[in-house]
């Protein structure tokens, strides 16, 4: 365990190297972003689902996700006050607080996660995939920047499949908008050669994620799949897709993985490792990020590992196939696109988490239910029904939210979640009906 | 002769047609005719090209305060809007067993799912997304929609519609054309005469188009439009000019319309059943029929907020509508929960404002049935106008 940090302090969390690594990746990425008026970098501002990262890397263009800055404000407790700013501006209650969370942010001088001022985009690249909020939050961040925006329209998955029509629609719109746009604002030329080399890299650090993703399926699991999983996806979620860096992470990554297996451990969480693994949990939802430690432990102190989660495939669904495919750069950036969970229609969604509860041996499933996000939100119910018909096993269903505290209330969701365990011990030990 | 004023009767007779959840309207065409009817939510489809194949599209908008919730609710957390709600249940209470399929435009991720849903639930009908494109340039946005409507077309005919042929196309266009015509005619009247043309009036005769041939929906429009033109009871009253915005999907309850008139305003522009007004102009005749169905939307369909405003200005539209029809004040009223209105809503307010337009907000649901608070809140807002406007 020598790669392990032990806590200096009873609540500080435990980090592994990859953690560690991930963690200095974040902050060089957040320091270039800092240093834009000297350095004269240019930076995007886009999604997290469908983002084009290495398209924007081949431009030189440093990637910021108002995504990630919304949750880390989160969990660095500044949401909630974000989140008044922005409705006191007359933002409505019943809408997404991640975009609340960052108007506020904006309002308040744009400190990002790491104590340094964001800079301003020099482009709003609007990566329209799977979230109808995201062309709202882009025309809002446009008043507020007075920058250009480039629109990629990602058609949804509505019958379960990419056309031909669908790609032939998104590749057009990258070759004739997204491209000449970012050509004018990098100052440079498209180059397709780079553009095949960040795609080579990021296949590869997909291969590592899916294995360690699929590594949920040993019993007991070395990974908790959701919580912990949140970690993994980072770098290839974010700005590090297509580079050295996430290759590197993510090789790491799955040498710790391959370490925790051959050890016969459970997954690391940031009070320590499970130990005894009494369920294991599929996670339909995103989670919530106020209260995102409290949240995961109420689960690992019940034995709960989450051995699959669909949150974890907003930024592609990689475990079902889809890789970066470098010979054919545009294609594969639109399939990509489409490929996002939040762009799968429901009977897709309902077959994936049944799947998952089939292949990683899962006692049951568990939807947290986020207000703010009618994405994931809207039609929950009905797959908590088709789920539990489909796979016979039970489904709990919990209500948060992203990054609002309001609506996180940690009773309320800890005796859901503690009778919902109670439940799934007593069918184990045959006290079902 | 009924004895009933010919004003009253035909309102009479429109408002059975909006109430009726059962769609008589359009089981009686089928009967007639034989042919598909296809329903559609909101906002936008091209309701021609399923004319001009012998369907009948039929405009769903959700329930009203008349129409008990129990099944639906069980599909949604209580953050959710109320129109998929209220869709649900009359889908599954048999209401609307009549149609045959089901258009699922993009209007947000909660429609989106539905259409998920919908597929599940009634696996025999006919159901799709109707993906529109927000990439407006004909040789990319224009062409994908192109294939969605020419493999709509493909799916109807599977399905036992009538082949699409250029010159019935150009004909619906036409029927189409006349329609719009005559909805915006009635806009007109209104603006030029409110008094002449309440909007509980107007809403209903909207609402019941939505479940008739355009034909049958044109005629009662012109016979009204004279009607009410001609009806010299109907006197003006010292009310604000006002423009409601936000209620382009899930619908306000007709009581709510009425309160707001009773409140003291005079609803001059707004964006109820917004599908008879989401094209401006007149759809051309010539040329190809399709090409001109594609251009259309692309090239004149309404600043919705379902609809990326690319170069344009947020609110620009807004303020024309004010301009154009000379209100005075904005009324946004929007559904609770509905991320389109609400999403833009800050960006129009940002926009009246720099205007110096007044303006108020509220939010309703479509079942909705106490307005005390809204009349209180809306006549304040057209006192203000009517005492310190200085007009």
């Amino acid at each position: 365990m020598s790669a392990r940090e032990k806590p200096a302090a009873a609540t500080e969390a435990i980090k592994d190297a990859s953690q560690r690594r991930q963690k200095e990746m974040i902050a060089r990425h957040f320091d270039r972003l800092a240093a834009v008026s000297q350095t004269g970098e240019r930076c995007a501002y886009t999604f997290v689902p469908g983002n084009l990262t290495e398209l924007l890397l081949s431009f030189d263009l440093l990637p910021v996700l108002p995504e990630i800055n919304s949750l880390q404000s989160a969990m660095r407790g500044k949401s909630a006050d974000y989140i008044s700013i922005a409705e006191k501006l007359g933002h409505s209650e019943d809408v997404c607080t991640y975009v609340k969370s960052d108007i506020g942010m904006l309002k308040s001088g744009n400190i990002g996660p790491t104590g340094q001022r964001l800079p301003n985009p020099d482009i709003l690249l609007l990566s329209y995939t799977g979230c109808f909020t995201f062309m709202k939050w882009f025309e809002l961040l446009r008043e507020e920047y007075h920058c250009p925006v480039v629109m990629l329209h990602v058609p949804y998955q509505a019958d379960g499949h990419i056309t031909d029509s669908m790609r032939q629609y998104v590749v057009e719109q990258l070759r004739t908008q997204v491209i000449p746009e970012l050509e004018r604002v990098s100052g440079r030329r498209y180059d397709e050669d780079r553009l095949r080399e960040c795609l080579t890299l990021s296949a590869l650090a997909e291969n590592d994620l899916v294995w360690v993703l699929q590594s949920a399926k040993q019993i007991p699991s070395p990974i908790d799949a959701y919580f912990g999983a949140v970690y993994y996806v980072g770098p290839i979620f974010s700005s590090f897709r297509g580079t050295d860096g996430a290759v590197a992470y993510y090789r790491e990554l799955r040498a710790e993985i391959e370490e925790r297996i051959r050890l016969g451990q459970g997954p690391v969480t940031p009070d320590g490792d499970v130990h005894n693994e009494r369920f294991r949990i599929v996670v339909e939802g995103p989670p919530n990020w106020t209260s995102f430690r409290q949240f995961w432990k109420m689960f690992s102190d019940l034995g709960a590992v989450s051995v699959a989660s669909t949150y974890t495939k907003v930024g592609g669904v990689y475990d079902m196939g889809f890789r970066h495919d470098p010979s054919r750069p545009l294609e594969t950036l639109a399939d990509y696109c489409l490929g996002c969970y939040t762009n799968l229609n429901l009977p897709t969604r309902i077959e994936l988490l049944t799947r998952y509860l089939d292949e990683y041996r899962a006692d049951g499933f568990l939807i947290n239910s986020i207000k703010s996000c009618k994405s994931f939100s809207a039609g929950q119910l009905h797959i908590l029904r088709e789920v539990e018909n489909r796979s016979g096993k039970p489904g709990g269903f919990i209500e948060s939210d992203l990054v609002d505290p309001r609506y996180f209330s940690a009773a309320n969701i800890k005796n859901r979640l503690e009778s919902y365990f109670q439940m799934l011990g007593q069918r184990r030990s045959g006290g079902a009906a | 002769m009924t004895g009933v004023p010919p004003l009253a009767d035909l309102l009479a007779g429109a408002d059975r047609v909006y109430r009726d959840y059962s769609l008589q309207t359009v089981a009686d065409w089928k009967a007639r005719t034989g042919g598909l009817a296809i329903g559609y939510m909101p906002i936008y489809v091209p309701r021609e090209l399923l004319y001009a194949q012998g369907v009948l599209p039929v405009g769903l908008m959700g329930g009203r305060d008349d129409l008990e919730i129990i099944k639906g609710d069980a599909y949604y957390q209580s953050y959710i809007c109320h129109i998929p709600r209220s869709t649900i249940e009359l889908g599954l209470n048999g209401s609307l067993d009549g149609l045959d399929g089901m258009l699922f435009p993009a209007i947000c991720d909660v429609i989106r799912n539905l259409s998920g849903m919908w597929s599940m639930l009634f696996p025999e009908k006919y159901v799709r997304y109707l993906d529109v494109p927000q990439n407006f340039e004909p040789q990319v946005g224009g062409a994908f929609y192109l294939r969605e409507l020419l493999e709509i077309s493909r799916d109807l005919e599977t399905r036992g519609a009538r082949p699409l042929v250029a010159e019935n196309l150009r004909e619906v266009i036409g029927a189409y054309n006349e329609n719009r015509r005559l909805v915006r005619g009635l806009y007109e009247l209104r603006c030029r005469q409110p008094w002449k043309v309440p909007t509980h009036e107007l809403y209903v005769l909207l609402r019941a188009s939505l479940v008739m041939p355009v034909e049958e929906s044109s005629v009662m429009l012109a016979k009204y439009t004279s009607l009410a033109e001609a009806d010299e009871t109907r006197q003006p009253l010292d009310q604000a000019r006002v423009a409601v915005t936000g209620s382009f999907c899930e619908q306000p309850p007709i009581g709510l319309i009425r309160t707001l008139e009773r409140a003291g305003c005079y609803i001059v522009d707004d964006d109820f059943v917004q599908i008879h007004r989401y094209i401006e102009h007149d759809i051309p005749l010539d040329g190809d029929p399709m090409n001109n169905l594609v251009t259309a939307y692309l090239r004149d369909g309404v600043a919705s907020p379902t609809r990326y405003i690319g170069d344009g200005v947020k609110g620009e539209a807004l303020l024309r509508r004010v301009k154009a029809s000379g209100a005075e004040g904005v009324l946004f009223c929007a559904p609770s929960f509905c991320d389109p209105a609400l999403l833009d809503q800050p960006m129009l307010v940002n926009a009246v404002e720099r205007a110096g337009v007044s303006w108020t907000a509220f939010k309703y649901s479509e079942n909705g049935g106490q307005f005390q608070v809204i009349r209180e809140q809306a006549g304040t807002f057209a006192d203000s106008i009517k005492l310190w406007s200085g007009k």
